[in-house]
């Protein structure tokens, strides 16, 4: 009998520092930490013994950084997955911050199967990191850059983020995006993602911003750096596949497209969601916590369950529905008579005729996707099927 | 007991100065109650009067005294309402009485409404008993204090009381001075009945609890009595006097005497306060001088946020209606905001009461739309009607002159904020009447203003710009020709009717383009250009747009949180149930109460 396909997210909550924009669970706390956090980790994961069942397709270890952690930390945790059946064909996605990457770590990385690298650079000017609080330089990117392909790293992500505050105007905010995304499509990476910022509570931009002290960029300025990137990542030759993913050579990431298609994934580590058997999961978010319970004799996996939702049929052609949009390919009715037995045009009818009238939704044949409008303000159209 | 030792009075103060505190010192020390029994302060029995200081129904308590002399006296202490919307209740509590207290504080001194209702006590020719209360505040100055009350009052005030209620120092001076000072009731037991209302109250089992005070004649249980205003007849069955907190059954009620009586009364409609009580079968030959119908002055929308709470809102007005008679209410419904009532109320600050004991009583959210008053319309067909909603102002080809209450308004304050207080009133429309130095540290300034200038957040604005510092009355001097407009507001062209109001035409650009630019920080961006504009009959006097949505996107994938995702979407969602819809437009519901305060910032 074949297994089913799963993926699996391995979260890493360590920084060495905390940039202003993040609102994802990540310590800059000293190093002492690790261990029992990777301790932890690898209990976790041998304990979760229903993992037998599936075939691993893809692993993403995200953060945080993860390339904070000591190299035989990281190695140790794919030792321990290494129990369960992997894919020959797997992508192993590990996220890196620029100046973590020296020869040794890539190489153990490289050894333990890792075969995707993906690099938060965020911006191509060191007085911009700097502002948004990203302790690299430019330099040091592109020292990294250039050992993981020097270790052979053939498939590598770079995120860069647009609509960045601070910037005296709107065309100097233009320029400097202009520019990052110039400079980091002349060497070519197989992928790019490219977030607009987002203000999230309980950040430090988000204080600054209520206190009035944060400029941020207009809808407008921001939607022109986002356009300005689709023409121009296009017109060199990488595929907009998903609102903020680019690719070249068939290159789409196989792990973020299981979330949007609605393929199971496990997470492992604190704070990591999962989908597995109709339920989504998310663990719990105390570090010390999530130790404790690891590290007792009776540990069962629903002590660092924080949150359980079954998702019934309703929810699940919902999520089908504002997930599978986010792929410029659309999402299609076949697929959906297929997964619920049911006719997708008849379901959605409100709402599908509703946002075609207004130019936010396309519909060809069986297909149903974003128009480029559409895509600007998809949760205006998401908010819709809810 | 012979009337000769019944002393009725009430206590006339300043919002602070002290009033709950002495009435609490009263009655403890007039033995009715222990320490322990009272509750903190034993007069204002609703959450909100605790709040805001004030004291919002009338209420009274009947308190034993053995004096100096040996005698046992029945101090009757009639409570009132200390602010200017319900000057009519406080005129019938004091009419009730024969002396009041006036409690001044030490540090303070005289404020405008303290000089209002010792106007109203002199009015119903009351005894006035001078008492300086705080003396032990480090900023006490008494002497200065009595010296203000002599020059400004004109009352003796040399062997006024020096207390301190919250201290508990020289509180049975206060009751010698009272004994010594008030005059004893002069009605005789002998004469045709003739009973003054000054409060009653809806009690779900006995009916309406009427208070009174008898001036002649006797009550007893069976007693056939009639309303003359009302021209209602009843048969008493219960009566009795006020403990601290408690109705003491007793008897009878003879005159001079302060009590209560019930006659399975359904309907506090039928108890109007100031009318006269008097004998079913033998009717005094004329009712008590002073009773007036009340009627309200200010009025404005109340809406169910929820629209399926309508049906709430009318069981809670009814329910406050049957103890607050001036409460008014009839069905409205509107375009942008469905279904509600227009009420009326004697003043804003009934309106802000009636509002927070829906709200916090009946757990309703409520969207109030903007207070107008009364205006006189005369129509070029000869007639003349008077409006309080803006909706149903005439087109302006039908009207020949408009007319709107004026009053006179007494603000007093230190002078160096005569400046900005005299420059308020001018943005108000406010005619200049007078200036008076009553001493040296306070000035009363006399404006005329029209009332819907008031009502709108006159005495916010009076507070701020004067730090706190100064007091104001008014009285309504009547109704006075005015260039009077009706301004429309339009949400992507469409008149919000909810959001019309009655100006002054030389107010209205400001107002207008005020309330544009407050809305469009409320109403979110759409997918499509709002314009905002203010006209005055289909003429657009001020005008601003919404641009519309160009991002709304998250473009972060959350390590696969789907449920972080949708719990965003879903917040979205409900978002858009909670707004109005104009047009095709969603307006936040706190948009239209924004509206109500443009001056804030």
């Amino acid at each position: 009998m074949s297994k089913k396909n799963i993926s699996v997210y391995i979260h890493i909550p360590f920084c060495s520092k905390k940039c202003g924009y993040c609102d994802f669970i990540t310590f800059a706390c000293s190093s002492k930490y690790y261990e029992p956090y990777k301790n932890s980790l690898i209990k976790e994961i041998t304990s979760f013994k229903k993992l037998q069942d599936y075939n691993i397709i893809s692993i993403f270890v995200g953060g945080g950084t993860p390339t904070v952690f000591p190299e035989d930390f990281l190695a140790e945790i794919f030792t321990a997955l290494s129990i369960y059946n992997i894919d020959k064909n797997v992508e192993i996605t590990v996220e890196a911050n620029p100046g973590t990457l020296s020869l040794n770590k890539l190489r153990t990385l490289k050894n333990s199967g890792v075969n995707r690298l993906s690099i938060g650079l965020q911006a191509w000017q060191n007085k911009v990191l700097k502002k948004i609080d990203r302790n690299h330089t430019i330099e040091e990117f592109l020292k990294n850059y250039d050992n993981a392909r020097r270790i052979g790293f053939e498939n590598i992500n770079v995120d860069l983020i647009f609509s960045l505050p601070y910037m005296k105007n709107e065309e100097i905010a233009f320029k400097l995006w202009y520019e990052s995304i110039r400079e980091i499509t002349k060497l070519n990476p197989e992928h790019l993602s490219i977030y607009s910022l987002i203000l999230e509570e309980k950040t430090l931009f988000f204080y600054e911003y209520e206190k009035g002290n944060l400029k941020i960029q207009s809808q407008e300025s921001d939607r022109r750096m986002y356009h300005f990137a689709i023409k121009y990542l296009q017109k060199k030759g990488y595929k907009h596949y998903e609102i903020a993913n680019f690719s070249k050579g068939n290159r789409e990431c196989i792990h973020n497209k299981v979330y949007w298609k609605r393929g199971e994934y496990i997470g492992f580590g604190l704070g990591a969601a999962s989908f597995i058997n109709n339920e989504r999961q998310t663990n719990i978010k105390s570090l010390i916590e999530y130790n404790k319970k690891l590290a007792s004799q009776n540990y069962k996996r629903e002590d660092i369950l924080l949150e359980k939702d079954i998702i019934d049929k309703k929810e699940a052609m919902e999520e089908f529905i504002y997930l599978g949009l986010r792929c410029t390919q659309g999402v299609n009715a076949k697929d959906f008579k297929q997964i619920f037995g049911e006719n997708m045009w008849d379901i959605f009818r409100n709402p599908i005729q509703k946002n075609i009238h207004n130019n936010l939704l396309e519909k060809r044949d069986d297909v149903l996707k974003l128009t480029q409008k559409g895509l600007d303000i998809s949760n205006i159209v998401f908010s819709d099927f809810i | 007991m012979s009337n000769k030792n019944i002393r009725n009075f009430s206590i006339i103060a300043h919002i602070d100065h002290g009033k709950s505190t002495l009435a609490d010192r009263l009655i403890e020390k007039s033995g009715v109650l222990t320490q322990r029994e009272m509750q903190s302060q034993v007069l204002d029995n609703m959450d909100i009067e605790r709040e805001r200081g004030i004291t919002i129904k009338a209420q009274a308590v009947r308190l034993v005294y053995k004096a100096k002399d040996e005698n046992e006296y029945i101090l009757n202490l009639i409570d009132t309402p200390g602010h200017v919307d319900f000057n009519y209740e406080v005129s019938r509590s004091l009419a009730a009485c024969e002396g009041a207290i006036l409690v001044v504080d030490a540090a303070q001194g005289v404020e405008a409404q303290t000089l209002a209702n010792v106007y109203l006590a002199l009015d119903n020719n009351l005894e006035v008993v001078p008492v300086i209360n705080k003396i032990d505040l480090p900023s006490a100055n008494s002497q200065a204090v009595i010296q203000e009350i002599e020059d400004i009052i004109g009352i003796p005030a040399e062997n006024a009381p020096l207390i301190s209620a919250k201290s508990d120092i020289n509180i049975e001076q206060v009751f010698e001075a009272i004994i010594a000072n008030v005059p004893h009731p002069k009605g005789s037991t002998n004469l045709p009945l003739r009973a003054l209302i000054f409060d009653c109250f809806y009690d779900t089992y006995k009916g309406v609890i009427v208070f009174i005070r008898v001036i002649d004649g006797s009550i007893k249980k069976g007693t056939k009595i009639h309303f003359m205003a009302t021209n209602k007849s009843f048969e008493v069955l219960e009566l009795g006097f006020f403990g601290p907190g408690r109705f003491i059954p007793s008897e009878e009620l003879n005159a001079g005497d302060v009590g209560y009586i019930t006659a399975s009364i359904k309907d506090v409609r039928y108890t109007q306060i100031g009318d006269t009580i008097t004998y079913a079968d033998n009717h005094c030959p004329e009712p008590l001088p002073g009773y007036k119908k009340v009627n309200p002055m200010v009025y404005c929308g109340l809406f169910p946020t929820d629209r399926s709470d309508y049906q709430n809102l009318r069981d809670a007005l009814e329910k406050l209606h049957l103890n607050d008679a001036a409460l008014q209410f009839e069905a409205e419904s509107s375009i942008a905001l469905g279904f509600g009532f227009r009420c009326g109320f004697l003043g804003l600050l009934h309106l802000e009461i009636v509002q927070e004991r829906l709200e916090r009583e009946y757990n309703l959210d409520l969207i109030t739309t903007a207070p107008s008053v009364i205006y006189k319309v005369y129509k070029t067909d000869g007639t003349v009607t008077e409006i309080s909603n803006p909706a149903d102002m005439p087109e302006t080809t039908l009207i020949t002159k408009m007319e709107e209450p004026i009053v006179k308004a007494s603000i007093m304050l230190p002078p160096e904020y005569i400046g900005p207080i005299m420059e308020l009133c001018q943005e108000r429309r406010g005619e200049y009447l007078g200036m008076d130095y009553t001493s040296s540290n306070r000035t009363t300034l006399t404006y005329n203003i029209p009332l819907n200038e008031i009502i709108y957040d006159f005495f916010d604005v009076l507070k701020s710009r004067s730090k706190g510092y100064a007091s104001f009355d008014y009285e309504i001097i009547g109704y006075f020709p005015s260039d009077l407009v009706k301004l429309d507001i339009f949400v992507n062209k469409e008149i919000v009717d909810a959001l019309s109001f009655i100006v002054h035409k030389s107010s209205a650009y400001e107002r207008g383009r005020k309330i544009c630019e407050k809305l469009k920080k409320e109403i979110s961006r759409h997918q499509f250009e709002i314009p905002i504009q203010a006209g005055i009959g289909g003429k657009i006097i001020a005008r601003t747009t919404v641009s519309a949505i160009r991002k709304d996107v998250l473009s972060k994938c959350y390590g696969g949180d789907i449920t972080r995702k949708k719990k965003l979407l879903e917040k979205q969602k409900e978002g858009k149930k909670r707004m109005r819809q104009i047009g095709n437009v969603e307006v936040p519901q706190k948009a239209f109460m924004s509206v109500l305060k443009l001056d804030e910032e």
